[in-house]
Formats: structure tokens, C-alpha cells, sequence
């Protein structure tokens, strides 16, 4: 498991985390995702870019098995996403849950802990001890007890992250961890992504802010209904793959 | 008969007993599943079942020439099953939304069961008469059976309801993310829609048809405005729901001619409506009162704050200014003045007002305690 240096090691001997093979997805009968071939390299952190529609978010539904791809098949380190479930976590778009339901913030965060149990079996003090652990990795320890409804939205966010940091995972997919949320908790969020990519961990983020891709991340996915471009950010992460992915003339400026 | 006697009679008469237990277990098992329904944003889909149940009624009835109650209940569960079954079909492989879905099929199943029911009526069989009463339901005609039907499958369904807490509670919540947990969430699904189908289905004979669904709706929406707990929604839909039942049998057999199942709904509307206006949280009541307290704590502190900033053009802070400096001010007024005095930030002398030292200080840090407190 070499991860130490990410930039400096080749593609071809590195630890491939995620393979997707010619994933298609549609939801009627225009395709969102085309024909998707992906490998993401163990520990990166890495950004999934692209306009709206383009099926970011999709892609990793697919990916997860939220959605039923058309065709296609995804492995977790060589083997079916099916049996490597456990290794995998995920934080979804915030907007997509009802904030209004009655439970609290270390309820929420529990949640992380339902898998690793499986059917039946309660969540006990291990379970508990574990999501308060992850309430504080997030500052949110004070919270815990909130009726969720009752939390801004940057801190539903940050109990979001817990739910998956609790999961303990290899792979974490996350949708807009940054969308409505304000720089603090958007600093503290990326700090504890950077933290997880320190400890091996692999992270894929469906990111908007262009400009904050060369300083938050080391991989990029470039994404229009096809992949347009997957790699380091040092390499592709330029005007060119960018004027493909949006359709206009994109400028960003990037220090080399 | 009066309430008082209901209550005393409901201990020693064998029918009021069996009816007020019958219609408190239902509305204990429907106020439950109900929490269910209302989180999920499926509260029409009790409607949809209950009507859709009518049919089956009808068909059983057909097949079996019998009026015995669990046969006719038996076919209302399989078409219930069947409607809740299709309408999961439609919203899934067409692009109708859920309430069109919803809609289609209450009206469908409900034509489909009047047509059958006229039908059955112009028939020369004597068993026939009576096939309504599902309509609109008849607890009178509860028996013990009824009761011990009811009785089991609220064990059932509490022990289901204990045993997959957590499932429930995290399909509920979302459903998506239950999903990448490697829960099968359908599965989960199927379970809770099959204990509500099975819940509606059996306050038919109660409420009826047509009033089934706010069985399952009232009380917890009554419940959902007391607490912000989940297993207390729960719980508390439950009690709710069973004390609809009773005081609506009791309302309904104290008075004559007033039939039980709409009596009970009242009741019913009448916690929700109780909960939506009292409840401390959520209650319409006492968000009125803290906006208007809070509006008027708002007003005492641009007042103080305005004086404040007036005082500290003096050396002295307590030097005395003019009560008219403040009359341009928006917010100003006598009564807040008063309260001010009240709080000791402020004593008053003739026209003249001028901030004590607790005053001057409470003012200062009027501004950074209040961030403090909102974080």
C-alpha cells in the first residue's frame, strides 16, 4: 500500500481502489453516463468536475448501487462492489434527506455504524462511543443532542461527514460536501478529507468550485456524460480538459 | 346514556367492552404505522389503500356467499395489497408522479368496488344487506374475535416494529444511504407498507372505507408536534390513537344516532388540532408568544443600546439626558422605558432618564453575548 508520495508514483503500479468498466447509465432514454471507464488509484484525493447534468453525482450513485446502471461493473480492489460494501462509505447531498425528522445529531451519526452490524442488532456502547468519537473529529461534540432541524447548514453537513467517518471505510464518496456551506466549516471539511487521505484513505468528491481544485486535491475526473479526462491535477487539470468538459472557452488560472 | 355512565358500564357490558377495546387497539396499531406513513411523506397512501380494500370486500363476498368478517377482511387485504402494490408499479415505471399514481388508483378500486357493490345488492340473497356498513364501518358490529384479531396483529406488528427499529428508522430518514449500507432496502419497504396495508385493513369494519385514512394520519401528526424523538412520536401516536377510540366510542354511545367511526376521527382532528396550537415547540401558541416576547426583548435592546450610546459622550455615565433625545427613536416607548427601570438598567428622574452602572455595562456586552448565545 504505497501512498506516501501519490504525485511521484507511477499509475500503472499503484493499488487501483476503484475500477469502473463501461458503466452506462439512463434515466428514460438519452444516456446520462456513457460508456464510463474509470480507475482511481488508492489514496488520492480526488474531485469529479463537470457541468450540471453532466452526471457527477450520478456516477457515483451508479457507482454505489443506488442507481442500476444500463451496463457496466464496478470493483473495489479487484473484487465486486457487492462483497466489498463494508470497505465503502458515503456522504450524500444534504438537501437530500428531510432535516425535519424527529431524531438528533448522535442519532444521525449512528447511522455509520448500522452496516458493520447488520440486521437486527441494536447499536450499544461501542457504537456509541465510536459516532461521539467521530462528532468530535468533526467539533461537533457539543451538538450531539440537537434535533437535527435545529443544526445551521454547514453543521448538518459536518453530522453528514461523521455518519461516514464513523463507517470507518477505505473509500469514501462524497456529493457536494461543500455545497451551502460557509469557508470555516468548508476549511474544516477539506481538512479532515486531507487527513483522511494522510492515513491511506481514498476520496472521491463531487466538487464545483473549480478554482479551489488545484489547492484542495491531487486527482481530477473531468466528466460530461463521458469521461473526459482522468489523472493527476498537475497533468490535466488545464484550460484544455476544461474548455472539453464546460463547451465554452474555460479559462482558469492555475501556478504551476 | 351519559358519559359518566358509558364509563361505568364499560367494565360490566360485554359489547361496550368489546367495542371500546376494539376501536383503542386499532387506533393504537394505525396511530403507530401511521408515525411511518407521515415521515415518509406517504400520508395519501392510507387513502389510497383503504379505498383500494373495497373491492376485494366485494370479491370475497362473491366467492363466498359468507358475511363472516376475517373471509371479507382477507379479500380486503389482498386488493389492498395489490393497489399499494400498483401504485409502487406506476411511480416506478412511469414518470407519474406518486400523488397521480396515488389518485388513480383510489378512484379506480373505489369505482371498481361500488359497481361491485350496487351489483351485489340487486341480488336475491338476504346475506347481502349490510355489505356497506364498510363504507363507513360499524364498530357495533365488533365481536370478540374482531377484537382478538386486532389484539394479535398489534402484538405482531409491535414485535416487528422492536425487532427492526433500526431498519425502519434508517429507511426512513434515507434511504439511499441505507441502501450503500447493504440493506436490502425493499425488503424494509415491503414490511412497513405491508403492516400499514394490514393495519387500514383492519379499522375497515370500524371506521370504514372513506375515513380510514385519518386513523393513520391524525394522531401522529398530533404526536410529531410533542417531540422531536422518533420511538416517542411513536409512542405517543400510539396513545393518541388509542384514546381517539375510546372517548369516540364513549361520545358515540352516550348519544344516540351519532355512528362511531366519524366520532372517532373527530376526536381524533381534535388532538391534532389541540397539538398544533399548544404544543410548546412547534405549537402555533407559543411561537406567537416567543416572537412577541423576542421582538420586545429586541426593542429593550436597541433602547438600551441607544442609550448607551448617548451616555458614553459623558464622562459621568450616569449623567441624566432628556427622555425626548429617545422620541425619534423607532421601538421607543414608555413601556419600555418602564421595563428598564424595572430591570434597574436605568433609573428616571422627572423627564430626565439616566443609565445605572449595570445598565451601562449590560449594554456594552449586549451585542457579543448575543452571538454567543446563538452559536
Amino acid at each position: 500500500m504505497e501512498n506516501k508520495d501519490n504525485n511521484k508514483t507511477p499509475v500503472s503500479t499503484r493499488v487501483i481502489a476503484v475500477k469502473v468498466d463501461d458503466l452506462t447509465v439512463a434515466y428514460n432514454y438519452k444516456p446520462v453516463l456513457w460508456d464510463i471507464d474509470l480507475e482511481i488509484p488508492e489514496g488520492v484525493l480526488m474531485a469529479i468536475v463537470g457541468p450540471n447534468g453532466a452526471g457527477k453525482s450520478t456516477l457515483i450513485k451508479a457507482i454505489l448501487g443506488i442507481l442500476k446502471p444500463i451496463a457496466g461493473s464496478v470493483s473495489i480492489y479487484d473484487k465486486p462492489y457487492d462483497k466489498q460494501r463494508q470497505l465503502v462509505a458515503y456522504v450524500p447531498q444534504k438537501g437530500s434527506v428531510d432535516w425535519d425528522f424527529p431524531t438528533t445529531a448522535l442519532d444521525v451519526v449512528t447511522m455509520g455504524t448500522y452496516g458493520s452490524l447488520g440486521w437486527i442488532k441494536r447499536p450499544g456502547q461501542k457504537q456509541k462511543k465510536a459516532a461521539l468519537e467521530a462528532l468530535e473529529k468533526v467539533g461537533m461534540l457539543a451538538f450531539k443532542g440537537r434535533q437535527i432541524s435545529q443544526l445551521s447548514g454547514g453543521q448538518q453537513q459536518r453530522i453528514f461527514l461523521a455518519r461516514a467517518l464513523v463507517q470507518n471505510a477505505s473509500i469514501y464518496f462524497m456529493d457536494e460536501p461543500f455545497q451551502g456551506v460557509d469557508a470555516t466549516t468548508e476549511i474544516a471539511i477539506i481538512n479532515i478529507l486531507k487527513e483522511l487521505r494522510k492515513a491511506g484513505k481514498t476520496v472521491i468528491v463531487v466538487h464545483h468550485d473549480l478554482q479551489t481544485v488545484p489547492e484542495y486535491f491531487d486527482w481530477v475526473t473531468f466528466l460530461n456524460v463521458k469521461k473526459i479526462a482522468t489523472g493527476p491535477v498537475k497533468d490535466i487539470f488545464n484550460d484544455d480538459n476544461l474548455t472539453k468538459t464546460y463547451g465554452i472557452n474555460y479559462k482558469v488560472s492555475i501556478q504551476e | 346514556m351519559e358519559l359518566a355512565e358509558y364509563f361505568k358500564l364499560v367494565f360490566t357490558d360485554y359489547t361496550l367492552r368489546t367495542i371500546t377495546l376494539g376501536t383503542a387497539i386499532l387506533g393504537a396499531v394505525t396511530g403507530m404505522l401511521g408515525s411511518f406513513a407521515v415521515l415518509r411523506k406517504q400520508s395519501l397512501l392510507g387513502d389510497a389503500i383503504s379505498h383500494a380494500a373495497l373491492p376485494g370486500i366485494a370479491i370475497a363476498f362473491l366467492i363466498t356467499g359468507a358475511k363472516d368478517s376475517n373471509t371479507l377482511l382477507l379479500g380486503a387485504l389482498v386488493s389492498g395489497l395489490v393497489g399499494t402494490f400498483w401504485i409502487r408499479g406506476i411511480v416506478k415505471k412511469t414518470h407519474l408522479k406518486s400523488d397521480t399514481a396515488l389518485g388513480l388508483i383510489l378512484s379506480l378500486f373505489f369505482g371498481f368496488g361500488m359497481l361491485l357493490l350496487t351489483f351485489i345488492q340487486k341480488q336475491p340473497n338476504a346475506n347481502q344487506a349490510g355489505l356497506d356498513k364498510y363504507l363507513f364501518g360499524q364498530a357495533a358490529t365488533l365481536v370478540e374475535s374482531d377484537v382478538w384479531l386486532m389484539a394479535i396483529i398489534t402484538g405482531l406488528c409491535l414485535f416487528v416494529l422492536l425487532l427492526f427499529w433500526k431498519e425502519f428508522k434508517i429507511l426512513l430518514f434515507d434511504a439511499d444511504y441505507t441502501k450503500t449500507l447493504g440493506f436490502n432496502t425493499k425488503t424494509i419497504d415491503i414490511l412497513i407498507t405491508s403492516f400499514i396495508v394490514l393495519a387500514i385493513v383492519l379499522g375497515l369494519q370500524t371506521v370504514g372505507v372513506v375515513l380510514m385514512s385519518a386513523m393513520l394520519l391524525a394522531p401522529a401528526a398530533a404526536a410529531r408536534q410533542w417531540t422531536n424523538s422518533l420511538s416517542k412520536m411513536v409512542f405517543l401516536a400510539a396513545i393518541f390513537g388509542a384514546f381517539s377510540g375510546v372517548f369516540g366510542t364513549a361520545i358515540s354511545a352516550s348519544q344516540t344516532n351519532l355512528s362511531t367511526g366519524p366520532v372517532i376521527v373527530l376526536v381524533a382532528a381534535v388532538f391534532v388540532i389541540i397539538s398544533f396550537v399548544f404544543s410548546p415547540s412547534r405549537g402555533l401558541l407559543f411561537k406567537q408568544i416567543r416572537f412577541i416576547k423576542n421582538r420586545r426583548d429586541l426593542e429593550l435592546h436597541k433602547t438600551l443600546a441607544l442609550m448607551h450610546h448617548i451616555a458614553e459622550t459623558h464622562d459621568d455615565i450616569s449623567h441624566p439626558h432628556a427622555i425626548k433625545l429617545l422620541n425619534n427613536f423607532q421601538g421607543f416607548t414608555r413601556k419600555t422605558l418602564q421595563k428598564l427601570v424595572e430591570k434597574n438598567y436605568v433609573t428616571l428622574d422627572g423627564n430626565m432618564w439616566s443609565l445605572t452602572k449595570t445598565g451601562f455595562e449590560t449594554a456594552k456586552n449586549l451585542y457579543t453575548k448575543q452571538t454567543t448565545e446563538d452559536e
